[in-house]
């Protein structure tokens, strides 16, 4: 019967292994060669736009890549989806964005930030999903 | 009680009914705002109310851990606590930093990522207030009499769950190694270290309730966590499946995280075995209901419904749906919520010397929150089901689908005010024990 002593060993010594698999794993991620997000592709614009993102909660309601609030549409493709006019008017709208009736917060954003905004969501369509872009965007994958 | 300084507990323990109840307020906002009743719009958004939502989960359940330490701490170490005092300036400044993020969340002040919306500024006062909670523990511990595993699983939890919030403070450019590293805090902490904490709660519980021998529920401790940083670190995995990085995580995050539930399970059969093993018959019925509930629950939630949808095959479907939401809900009411009602159930008693152990409003508020709580969990399965089919297989617009589910959130609604009036039941219980009197210690 398993003695209390091997029961510990057992904790430390799984642990200490899957946790340097883990941390090999998540350097091997972020090798260069592995890149799967275009990072060269990272300017100030889309810096901005991220950090729009984060200063609006956009997350608290859409979705990127499968992640937020699933209460408003994912946007991971939305600019092939959509086009960058309409983004720019749900941007820009003046009255709170309601289609169907959901109603979205009053950005009225400025020209500059409108532009960030599209550059973000732009470079996030870029990335390899692994398959899922294909999955939750079936508008953008029908147009091609 | 044995020792004076555990009554610090007590006001942990209230808090967290306070913010629990805000939590279940704004989950009714946007519970009504999901079937077009959204009145309060203005003033408070849904990225409002859920990032109020959640971080309250989050806070009243640490603010339950802490309380829950400085219950059990002094028991296990069998001295008294170092300082009460500074553990009251802990309490009090871990209030005010959580009603000013709280504030701050309707007025646009948040970092708009998910379970970590707390501003940067209030980030290094956590860090503070963490930090004087893990000395104060640490210290207690250090100057001891013994140390017992139960009291290490627990603290291990504690300072493990201080240190992987530091990861979510870091600034990247990109969002893919920012969802990256933000699930290193998120899935490390609640499918990792809050999985110590509640192993090192339900062990201290189990050795009070059923009389087992410490040495049998402590060796079982230390296979339970051991299976929960085996498969639940490299399960981080199914987290990365989709999010722009490495095939690799497809691989290794689907077997680790199927193993996931081998900890959960495991800690299901270990209390129901203590339990039956017992030869003490504990009269606090209650304390054992939410005890043995949370391993069973947890199991169902955190394990089962959790591998529902953990392996890539099936998560190209449902990532980003409201089957997460049914996963969280059941999840997070198994494994956390109930281990400290479980705790709090437990402790009552015996910091206030008032013997409510088997009353029928306890046994109602058990009952009512639980099967509103398994209502709910139906009610977003449901939803979630029928939005990964119209959505993602046939293909319909986001809100075309989101019109057609409406109605699985009016049974989401019904269910969640059965299990509001349950915990409504369980808070005026709190209330009627009373404050916690030196005469207890006396009594036990």
């Amino acid at each position: 019967m398993l003695s209390k002593s091997q029961a510990r060993t057992f904790f430390l010594g799984g642990t200490v292994v899957t946790f340097l698999v883990f941390i090999g794993l998540t350097v091997y991620s972020f090798m260069p060669s592995n890149d799967q997000t275009n990072h060269e592709l990272i300017d100030h614009q889309v810096v901005r736009g991220k950090e729009l993102w984060e200063n609006n909660n956009c997350m608290g309601c859409h979705t990127i890549m499968g992640e937020g609030g699933y209460y408003a549409p994912e946007l991971t493709k939305v600019v092939e989806r959509r086009g960058e006019a309409y983004i720019k008017a749900v941007m820009q709208s003046p009255v709170p964005w309601g289609p169907r009736g959901r109603k979205m917060v009053k950005y009225e954003m400025n020209d500059e930030d409108t532009e960030a905004m599209i550059a973000y969501l732009k470079w996030i369509g870029g990335i390899d999903l692994n398959g899922f872009d294909r999955v939750v965007s079936p508008l953008a994958k029908d147009k091609k | 009680m044995k020792y004076q300084s555990q009554k610090v507990a007590y006001w942990f323990f209230g808090l967290c009914m306070l913010l629990f109840a805000l939590q279940i307020v704004y989950g009714f906002i946007m519970g009504f705002a999901r079937i077009g009743i959204d009145g309060l719009h203005d003033f408070i958004p849904f990225n409002a109310a859920r990032a109020v939502h959640t971080n309250l989960l989050v806070v009243w359940l640490l603010t339950g851990f802490m309380g829950a330490a400085y219950y059990i701490i002094p028991e296990e170490a069998q001295r008294e606590l170092v300082s009460v005092k500074w553990a009251y300036v802990q309490l009090i400044s871990l209030a005010v930093v959580g009603v000013a993020a709280i504030v701050g969340y309707h007025f646009n002040w948040w970092e708009g990522r998910k379970f970590l919306e707390i501003p940067r500024e209030l980030d290094y006062l956590v860090v503070v207030n963490v930090l004087l909670f893990l000395g104060l523990i640490l210290a207690t511990l250090y100057k001891g009499k013994r140390r017992t595993t139960t009291a290490l699983v627990l603290t291990m939890g504690l300072v493990f769950a201080a240190l992987l919030y530091l990861p979510g403070m870091i600034w990247f450019d990109s969002q893919v190694t920012d969802s990256f590293f933000r699930w290193w805090v998120v899935h490390l902490w609640v499918e990792g270290v809050w999985e110590l904490i509640m192993g090192g709660i339900l062990s201290y519980l189990l050795i009070k309730l059923t009389g087992v021998d410490r040495e049998v529920i402590e060796k079982w401790l230390y296979v339970i966590v051991g299976l929960t940083f085996l498969s639940g670190l490299l399960g981080t995995g199914h987290h990365y499946y989709y999010i722009g990085v490495n095939k690799i995580w497809l691989i290794v995050g689907g077997i680790f995280s199927a193993l996931e539930p081998l900890a959960f399970l495991a800690m299901a059969l270990f209390a129901v075995y203590m339990y039956r093993k017992g030869e003490k018959s504990h009269p606090n019925k209650i304390a054992l209901y939410w005890t043995i509930g949370a391993s069973i629950v947890s199991f169902v939630g955190a394990g089962l419904l959790g591998f529902a949808h953990t392996l890539p095959q099936t998560n190209i479907y449902t990532h980003g749906t409201l089957v997460t939401a049914m996963h969280g809900h059941y999840a997070f009411w198994g494994a956390y919520a109930m281990i400290v009602l479980a705790i709090i159930s437990y402790s009552l008693p015996n910091m206030t010397g008032r013997k409510l152990y088997d009353s029928a409003r306890g046994h109602a508020a058990f009952w009512f929150a639980n099967v509103g709580m398994l209502g709910m969990t139906v009610a977003f399965g449901v939803a979630g089901v029928a939005q990964v089919y119209l959505e993602r297989k046939l293909k319909m617009e986001f809100m075309e689908v989101q019109n057609e589910i409406q109605v699985h959130f009016v049974v989401l609604l019904l269910c969640a005010t059965l299990f509001a009036t349950g915990i409504t039941l369980y808070i005026i219980e709190f209330i009627k024990y009373g404050k916690p009197t030196d005469e207890a210690l006396i009594k036990e």
